[in-house]
């Protein structure tokens, strides 16, 4: 079936303010749009159930990249364009730049957001991974005021968050303290573009005198939302990466994940190749000797 | 056209358009069936297959995901923007002599994410190329030859870049 453009509405507030004050006036009645590509999707195939909708593509306050000396700022509607363009992002935030990069194809990511990647909650996102490793905080806006919480805790379930009916995503924070540290992402999909991870993989971990000080690792698509892996994190930090560590770890990650079987893959294939993927990382950890 | 919806006015290959339309029509949609500009085409209709694509303020998009009252102030190129005075873009001439069209349906959108690249990389390398074009889909499996055009374009000297081709 069709979708009805008739059907729904669509407004352009055109401001943060006047958009956060129809989320206040109205609680649970809009459902906010950006760059489109998950919306248009289910709108097109006559699915989209939302029936009042309002665009934040074109707000400048929330399409953004701000550089201070200890963080990245990244604005809500930013564009995986805009930080696969972004030197600081390439510098400081490279596993973010290299997913950016995953994203759909060219046309996907000249519009698809990365707060739209947060708020749409697949268990399959393509930032995510990267932002959990970087302990990337999430600000949140209201007419009430904005927080922040810890990306770690903004998804609680599949296509569940934290945000309340008058929030917003408003920015994702990055503190850039992760030049020493090694770091690791890889997407395993049917093709390079276009596909949605069968399993994604991100990492990085901070070596000192040949052992593991810092690590963090985290996926997509072995849960119902992207998460870290900290039974495997803890089975690696605080001694050398030996054979036996390796081990450890991947048994530790094989008990803590819970993939599904689906369209995609299977559950037993995502277990195989996310212990696959992190024993690749620990092995160039081992490999490469202390920085 | 019906005058119960708001005025949504952008520019389209260098024209001032205006449209009476819902809000939430696709800009594809829009394209087609408002302005006739029958160029771009509907394959997937989910972002995939980037037979819709356009240039909307210099960046690619899938016109099938843009819900129109977002295109509202743009800037947007389609493949009958290409051609200048009668004379076919290199792409096209490109894709002509190459071989890189087949059954044609795939073709607006190629050429429109060929142009992309070629704005902001005049000289891509074969991956480039693949990158760039990579959210296109040929069903006549005719991959090779349309890189090639591309190639083939790209190696001419003349490349019209974004800011002749392109509306502002």
């Amino acid at each position: 079936m069709r979708g009805n453009a008739e059907a729904h509405e669509l407004i352009a507030p055109g401001s943060l303010d006047a958009a956060l004050d129809l989320l206040a006036d109205e609680p649970g009645e809009w459902t906010p749009i950006a760059g489109g590509t998950e919306l248009m999707v289910a709108h097109a195939a006559g699915g989209l159930n939302a029936k009042r909708l309002m665009s934040l593509w074109g707000i400048p306050a929330l399409r953004f990249i701000e550089t201070t000396p200890g963080n990245i700022v990244i604005g809500a509607c930013t564009t995986f364009r805009d930080l696969r363009d972004n030197g600081a992002v390439a510098d400081d935030l490279h596993l973010l730049a290299k997913a950016a990069s995953w994203i759909g194809s060219i046309a996907n990511q000249s519009r698809a957001t990365v707060g739209g990647n947060l708020v749409n909650g697949s268990p399959a996102a393509d930032s995510s991974p990267a932002l959990l490793v970087y302990d990337a905080e999430i600000e949140l806006a209201s007419v009430r005021g904005k927080r922040r919480v810890p990306y770690t805790e903004f998804h609680t379930g599949y296509k569940r968050t934290v945000l309340e009916k008058d929030e917003l995503v408003y920015a994702i924070h990055l503190p850039r303290r992760f030049a020493r540290h090694r770091q690791y992402l890889r997407k395993v999909g049917t093709r390079r573009a276009m596909a949605i991870s069968k399993v994604a993989l991100a990492a990085n971990a901070l070596i000192e005198d040949g052992s593991v000080r810092e690590i963090r690792l985290a996926a997509a698509s072995l849960a119902a939302f992207p998460a870290r892996l900290y039974r495997a994190e803890d089975a690696v930090c605080g001694g050398a990466v030996s054979p036996e560590v390796i081990q450890a770890a991947r048994r530790a990650l094989l008990a803590e994940v819970v993939p599904i079987d689906d369209i995609r893959s299977t559950a037993d294939y995502r277990k195989c190749v996310a212990a696959n993927l992190l024993e690749e990382f620990l092995v160039s950890l081992k490999t490469e000797g202390p920085q | 056209m019906n005058a119960g919806w708001p005025a949504i006015e952008f520019v389209v290959n260098g024209e001032t358009r205006n449209v009476h339309v819902p809000p939430m029509k696709r800009l594809l949609d829009v394209l087609r069936e408002d302005l006739h500009l029958t160029g771009s085409k509907e394959g997937c209709g989910e972002g995939e297959c980037g037979s819709c694509s356009v240039r909307m303020n210099g960046e690619l998009v899938n016109s099938c995901l843009v819900p129109v009252l977002q295109a509202q102030g743009a800037c947007i190129q389609t493949v009958e923007g290409l051609a200048c005075d009668g004379e076919l873009h290199p792409l096209q001439q490109a894709f002509l002599h190459c071989g890189g069209a087949q059954c044609g349906i795939c073709t607006p959108g190629m050429l429109m994410a060929a142009a992309q690249l070629l704005a902001n990389n005049p000289r891509p390398t074969v991956a480039e190329i693949r990158e760039g074009l990579a959210g296109n889909l040929c069903r006549c499996t005719g991959f090779k030859r349309i890189f090639d055009s591309v190639l083939s374009a790209a190696a001419q000297t003349e490349i019209p870049m974004a800011s002749e081709t392109h509306a502002r």
